[in-house]
């Protein structure tokens, strides 16, 4: 269905950077240089787990003259915050600086990047706001990269890729995790991966479509990772938002969770009460794709075994392409529950919205 | 109260109990060295010298340290491992439980893993005479499950024909962590294999095998998250088998999913189905939505049984995915046990409990 009513907060929407050579004027005088003797601007640095062409990346009618899709602010305004009526969109750059192993190089790139998108796309519509690309790679250059930019509000949290070296429970992280609770900025998860491992335990699959529906596994790992780590113990306002994870798989792999903590919770003493009680509290999920028949007993069942209301933030997921014409929402939700996910979830997970809402 | 008077007792109950089929025993080694008797001299001399060459640090230990691995009352009365004693295992397991039927899965000594693949074969067989000579022809309850080594698929088949005629091996076992997801060609003739002698493929998730982390996010710290990796690891199998086309070539093949959980088959079914309209062009071999070969050709085994926080959305999941496609097993001896009186917290159907605890099973295995 459409969205009933002005003002929804769409928390995930894509912009590409259409190459290197855009992010030049943003670089500083040594990578200039670097980009200029290496001639780093033939670099193809678009993530295997998004061709540009693929049918998943960008949806027939959302696909701009020339460049790939997300490149065009016009097409933006006019088909998503336009015709959904957006009060805010956040968006969320996917690009391959998160795949890099030179962590400089990633750190020069995501910095560039980031500026980039503020002047080219948030200076030019009040109604954008965006995440912080950070280069994972390297967790204290990514923590420097949130010191940089959370000054600029209209930056509203920090974003990293589903795969990368390490689950991103681990301590190692933490400085970027560190910084970013500091700020108030929840951590972005997004699907897709710098395929440091394959999508499976058994190696890697043949097709996209495999590795797409795989993505479940990773963020079902991910949680699993920043939970029994106690990241959550350690950084108690911390909020993460698993973004184009789908959330249907959330209720089976956490009654799981529950179980087996209740087993062997003497591992880590520091992970206090069931598992998804604690995931309740800290992470939210984006709504598209909704995984789920298109039929809404189902779904609504679905998303009562989440128990809260509260862990749904709208999103478009536009340019990608996971719903016909403007039906961005499923059916069958009741009035209370779409005004959650569509403004009052978005509101008391980014902090920085409500300050400028007021 | 005497032990005669028990037994007697429990005697008089269990006629009026469930029989049970149990799809996941675990027989168990009482040292590595069982093995020798049962491999030719060249690989005993081999395994004695050279041990075995796996794809992960420790040799002799599983990547994660578990709570305990098996259930602390089911060490055998000499002081044995749990699982190494058929006797013990007859009255502390079958009789206790009403075992009709008991499927052994004999994760020993990990033929798949062993990266010398003449050697893995040579394992792989040695366990076949094993679970007969240890365990079956001891307990008539007991099926044993045709090991081969996945990365060897001639040797493997070979293996499947030899064996396929004793009706005491009711399926072929495989490992679940294969260096290839396991939907790929390379591993068709074992399905082929598997079809031409109507032998089911069972599929138990082990504690090591391919060398690749055992989530997509890398390698987890701790056994509460390696836990939670089974259903990841069967959930790529299951994604890979479909979607590479494996129930449309092979129309017989019956595929069994043990200890990989359940709950996660609805929602991964919408989101296959969901997607694969979108990309069905990368997949034209795949004639209908990837949910329909799964009612079709894959059941599961249910420990362990997903405890939802509502215990009738159970009821929900297991509708979606049919009452006939759960294979009722404990995974005795291990530690996370799933007891048949207390495991299901919903009330089932007389006819339910029949279909989950006994008759599914014999269906899929013909089990007589």
């Amino acid at each position: 269905m459409r969205i009933p009513f002005a003002g929804a907060i769409d928390c995930d929407v894509h912009v590409t950077v259409p190459g290197l050579a855009v992010l030049v004027p943003y670089l500083d005088t040594y990578w200039r240089e670097r980009v200029r003797v290496q001639q780093l601007e033939r670099l193809d640095l678009t993530l295997t787990s998004y061709p540009p062409t693929a049918p998943l990346s960008g949806r027939a009618d959302w696909r701009p003259e020339k460049g790939p899709p997300g490149s065009d602010l016009a097409l933006l305004q006019r088909e998503a915050l336009d015709k959904f009526q957006l009060r805010y969109a956040i968006l969320n750059c996917l690009w391959g600086s998160q795949a890099l192993f030179a962590e400089d190089m990633a750190a020069a790139l995501c910095r560039a990047a980031n500026d980039w998108v503020a002047s080219e796309w948030l200076d030019r519509d009040p109604r954008l706001r965006a995440s912080i690309m950070v280069p994972a790679q390297n967790p204290e250059l990514a923590a420097a990269e949130i010191e940089r930019r959370a000054s600029d509000p209209r930056f509203v949290q920090v974003l990293v890729l589903a795969g990368l070296d390490l689950p991103l429970g681990r301590r190692l992280y933490w400085p970027m995790f560190r910084s970013a609770a500091e700020h108030g900025l929840p951590v972005a998860i997004h699907a897709g991966s710098a395929y440091r491992h394959p999508p499976s335990a058994s190696g890697w699959p043949s097709f996209l479509l495999e590795d797409y529906v795989s993505n479940t596994q990773l963020f079902a790992a991910q949680l699993a990772s920043l939970v029994s780590e106690g990241l959550f113990a350690k950084f108690p306002t911390l909020k993460i938002v698993l973004v184009e994870s789908g959330f249907t798989w959330l209720p089976a792999f956490a009654w799981k969770f529950n179980k087996t903590w209740r087993g062997v919770r003497m591992e880590v003493p520091w992970v206090a009460k069931p598992p998804f009680d604690i995931i309740r509290e800290h992470v939210r999920f984006t709504l598209q794709p909704v995984d789920a028949p298109n039929e809404t007993t189902t779904l609504n069942d679905a998303i009562a075994q989440l128990g809260s209301d509260a862990l749904l933030l709208f999103s478009s997921d536009f340019p990608h392409w996971q719903f016909e014409a403007a039906d961005v929402l499923p059916e069958g939700l009741s009035d209370q529950l779409l005004k959650k996910i569509l403004v009052d979830n978005p509101l008391a997970t980014y902090p920085r919205l409500k300050e400028t809402v007021a | 109260m005497s032990l005669a008077l028990l037994d007697r007792q429990s005697e008089r109950s269990s006629q009026t109990r469930l029989a049970v089929v149990d799809c996941d025993i675990h027989p168990t080694f009482r040292s590595e060295q069982d093995i020798l008797p049962y491999l030719p001299a060249r690989w005993r001399e081999h395994m004695l010298q050279y041990r075995r060459n796996v794809r992960q640090g420790l040799h002799g230990t599983l990547t994660h340290p578990r709570m305990q691995v098996n259930r602390v009352d089911a060490v055998t009365p000499d002081g044995g491992p749990p699982g190494s004693d058929v006797e013990f295992m007859r009255t502390h397991h079958l009789d206790t439980n009403n075992v009709e039927w008991g499927l052994l899965q004999a994760l020993q000594p990990a033929a798949h893993a062993e990266r010398n693949l003449e050697f893995g074969a040579a394992l792989a067989s040695a366990n076949n005479d094993w679970q007969i000579a240890q365990w079956i022809d001891k307990e008539p309850r007991l099926r044993g499950g045709i090991q081969v080594t996945q990365e060897y698929p001639e040797a493997a088949v070979r293996e499947i024909e030899r064996r396929a005629r004793d009706r005491r091996f009711v399926q072929v076992s495989l490992s679940p962590r294969a260096v290839e997801p396991l939907g790929r060609s390379r591993y068709w003739p074992i399905y082929e294999a598997c079809e031409r002698n109507n032998l089911p493929l069972g599929l138990h998730v082990p504690g090591f095998g391919s060398g690749f982390a055992s989530t997509p996010a890398g390698w987890p710290s701790f056994y509460l998250e390696e836990h939670q990796s089974f259903a990841y690891i069967i959930m790529g199998v299951f994604t890979s088998m479909v979607l590479e086309g494996v129930f449309e070539r092979f129309k017989g093949l019956k595929l069994v999913l043990v200890e990989g959980g359940f709950g996660w088959v609805p929602p991964l079914c919408w989101r296959l189905d969901k997607h694969w309209e979108k990309m069905r062009g990368e997949v034209p071999h795949l004639k209908r939505p990837p949910s329909e070969y799964i009612r079709e050709h894959i059941w599961f085994t249910t420990q362990p049984m997903e405890e939802p926080e509502r215990p009738d959305d159970l009821v929900r999941v297991i509708e979606w995915i049919g009452w006939d496609r759960l294979l009722f097993s404990t995974d005795y001896p291990h530690w996370d046990f799933d007891d048949p009186k207390t495991v299901f917290q919903i009330k089932l159907t007389q006819e339910q409990k029949r279909m989950i605890f006994s008759e599914n099973a014999k269906r899929v295995y013909e089990l007589s």
